[in-house]
């Protein structure tokens, strides 16, 4: 008999959630726009059982990660910090990885992996600068799409410096470059290169190992990849599952979990 | 029901308020009363007989009584930057008068009672009261406190003699650090940073009283040389002239000498507690040890400082030989906490280390504060190793050393915003560090004692990472040993 389980990531901007066949197979997946505190992971669950047409006691074991972990005390039979559960996950997708980065809506992890264990990470200080949250208000400032960041820094053809200490100040700068008429896509390849270098200081804390994988939605933009591809000097390899990721290691140690509790 | 106290504590906590006691006293008979940094050398004050009190004590204790912020802000309204030392800038508004008070109602002269403050009330089986209108717990009226409001010792000191007066006086929080008397001189050594330097000037120049001031600089090197210990020894001569001539009295050989003999004598029945947390598990909660730097800082020089330390290592022994620990949980992982703790944030800082089963078995002041001399140019060397005054060899050596000696998990490092030399240095040190011992380490915001700068969610999920990288550092170790 299969057996199935549910990982359930709720970061402070989005609920995700993903089930898996046999600690192998992603059988659904979910993903509603807000996090912690809010409708949203209620919402993820019931769609990812509903695409998959199952109910939650037909999961053998649920283990909840992300800031709003402590939420589903009564639905979950773990909780996990979303530290481990991207190592997981991102070690599930690349065997081969010693270097996770994951940037999320209000921090930056960086995780040394080895053997798909977590043996140490760093994450940013109490500064919203190199974050989602941070390119959240750039992208309102500039009147672009979130999502549209990574196309258009694409189109650039300066580097434009925008400083990385603080979103406040970045915006200010922003807003300046802007009354000088400064192309929104120079702009926008600044404030990816402020990204990158904000995080890169993290990694050369970590200690930078290949192969460099980077996770969370942030990781769907590819101004940033390729400016951490420049700061770090090394290919950086993301995957569609990237704002997944923390779902699915929890998915995976919700299946190791089950296995070690039916053993004995 | 109150925790069972040992008597080794019990007396720990009696030196301290002694100490505070007797200054308030001898300010009352008019005598002199010196505030003093924490590394200053207490021995020579000690060879005069002078009452000292210390601001680095006073503001972990005012930001453990949950006034660091109040303190905080009045600095900050003074013009003090809030990039500046918690500490410094709740001793520079102290200095400047400023005080935390209950608030009282000006008709009916009854302090004004804050609801949101207090303890959930609790029914006799131990279960919360809900209030059946808001539905949320009803507070235990026993624990509830007066709001909070800044008053100034000097204004109230302005006042005429009379019944307003004496109210003003009497709502200052009666805890031993709000009512400290203000300073006749000040002693500062900058062993353990650069800002205590300003901060002292700041003191002298606020309070107009003298400053006799020890520079001790940045040590580059692991030993320390003989220069630098006759820069030293000069300024111990100097401080002891000023001294004399501040008090009027010759400097006092056999005074001097006993207060060497005691200081030593604390540091090494300090260093002994220290090393009980070598026992796995421990027979105590290495927490404990931040509450006992009270009596290092404030009493190392005094004999019953190393009688409390000797009897508290006695109590400790008991519990090696009964099996027990002042622990309250049992020992799961044992870590190295790393930096000042957030003192208005004690319970939050503890509640995950609780829940987890962590102990800290490690805390960088052992070394640091446990050294003993022979002579006065030991004692110079002695007071030239302060945490934020040595090189980065023998800060990792130190910190090596302690982790090895008490078999740590893993490492908690406090990011302290008030602290930038420790702060600043310590991401490499932690490198180097996790790197030889193979643990792994989890760093967090806070402060040492302004409450604005820590996250309690951000410490709970670092705190969880760090437990799960400890449990697999441990799991893989054990399968290697097979």
């Amino acid at each position: 008999m299969s057996i199935y389980t549910l990982g359930i990531d709720i970061g402070s901007t989005a609920s995700k959630c993903v089930m898996l066949k046999d600690g192998k197979e992603i059988v659904s997946k979910s993903l509603v726009s807000v996090g912690a505190g809010t409708s949203g992971p209620q919402r993820a669950i019931a769609q990812v059982l509903e695409t998959a047409g199952m109910t939650r006691d037909e999961m053998s074991y649920v283990l909840a990660t992300g800031y709003g972990r402590n939420s589903l005390l009564d639905l979950a039979d773990h909780q996990m910090s979303e530290l481990s559960c991207h190592a997981k996950g991102a070690h599930f997708l690349f065997p081969e990885v010693h270097t996770v980065i994951d940037i999320g809506g209000q921090d930056v992890k960086v995780l040394q992996i080895d053997n798909g264990i977590m043996t140490n990470f760093v994450m940013n200080d109490k500064c919203a600068a190199g974050t989602g949250r941070f390119l959240d208000v750039m992208a309102r400032v500039l009147e672009v799409k979130v999502e549209d960041l990574g196309m258009l820094g694409n189109q650039s053809t300066k580097n434009v410096p925008i400083s990385s200490t603080c979103t406040v100040f970045a915006e200010s700068e922003v807003i300046s470059q802007l009354s000088m008429d400064t192309a929104k896509c120079d702009i926008i390849n600044g404030i990816h290169h402020s990204v990158a270098s904000r995080v890169a200081g993290l990694v050369h804390r970590v200690g930078q190992r290949e192969q460099v994988v980077m996770t969370g939605g942030v990781a769907q933009n590819e101004g940033v990849v390729k400016a951490l591809e420049e700061e770090l000097n090394c290919t950086i390899h993301t995957s569609p599952l990237t704002q997944y990721n923390g779902a699915l290691g929890a998915a995976l140690f919700a299946y190791d979990r089950y296995q070690k509790e039916h053993k004995g | 029901m109150a925790k069972e106290v040992s008597p080794g504590v019990k007396a720990l906590r009696k030196v301290v308020e002694d100490v505070y006691a007797d200054a308030r006293k001898a300010h009352a008979e008019g005598k002199l009363v010196g505030w003093s940094s924490s590394k200053f050398p207490c021995e020579l004050a000690e060879a005069f007989d002078l009452n000292i009190m210390y601001p680095e004590n006073q503001a972990a204790g005012i930001a453990a009584n949950r006034d660091g912020e109040i303190m905080c802000k009045a600095a900050e309204e003074l013009g003090y930057d809030n990039d500046i030392c918690g500490y410094t800038r709740i001793s520079l508004a102290y200095a400047a008068g400023k005080r935390a008070s209950r608030k009282m109602d000006p008709v009916t002269g009854e302090y004004v009672i804050n609801p949101a403050s207090g303890k959930p009330l609790k029914d006799e089986n131990g279960n919360v009261v809900i209030d059946p209108e808001t539905g949320k717990p009803k507070k235990d009226p026993k624990t509830q406190v007066p709001y909070t409001v800044l008053d100034d010792i000097y204004e109230i000191e302005a006042l005429p003699d009379g019944p307003e007066k004496d109210r003003r006086r009497e709502a200052i929080k009666p805890y031993r650090q709000m009512r400290m008397p203000q300073p006749d001189f000040v002693l500062c050594c900058n062993n353990i940073c650069n800002c205590m330097t300003k901060w002292y000037e700041n003191i002298a120049r606020m309070c107009n009283v003298p400053l006799i001031m020890i520079d001790i600089p940045y040590n580059n090197t692991v030993e320390v040389a003989d220069d630098n210990v006759a820069y030293v020894r000069a300024q111990f001569d100097h401080a002891i002239k000023e001294l004399e001539k501040l008090t009027g009295k010759k400097f006092d050989e056999k005074k001097f000498e006993h207060a060497c003999a005691n200081a030593n004598r604390t540091a090494q029945a300090w260093l002994k507690v220290c090393d009980y947390l070598q026992y796995k598990p421990a027979p105590m909660s290495g927490f404990d040890l931040f509450n006992h730097m009270a009596d290092v800082v404030t009493a190392r020089g005094k004999v019953a400082a190393a009688e409390a330390f000797e009897l508290l290592a006695q109590d400790l022994e008991e519990n090696i030989k009964n099996g027990t620990s002042t622990l309250p949980f049992p020992e799961k992982y044992r870590v190295m906490f790393e930096g000042i703790p957030c003192w208005p944030k004690l319970p939050n800082l503890f509640k995950p280390l609780k829940q987890n089963g962590i102990n800290v078995t490690a805390v960088v002041y052992a070394p640091a504060f446990g050294f003993v001399y022979n002579n006065m140019d030991e004692m110079c060397r002695a007071y030239y190793k302060a945490p934020n005054s040595v090189c980065i060899e023998q800060g990792v050596e130190w910190r090596e050393g302690i982790c090895r000696d008490n078999k740590v998990d893993g490492v908690l490092v406090h990011y302290n915003r008030s602290c930038k030399p420790w702060s600043g240095y310590m991401a490499e040190m932690q490198r180097r560090f996790t790197e030889d011992l193979g643990v792994p380490c989890a760093g967090f915001d806070g402060d040492q004692a302004d409450p604005r700068n820590f996250n309690e969610a951000q410490y709970e999920t670092r705190v969880q990472g760090l437990v799960e990288a400890m449990e697999a550092n441990i799991q893989k170790k054990e399968a290697e040993a097979k």
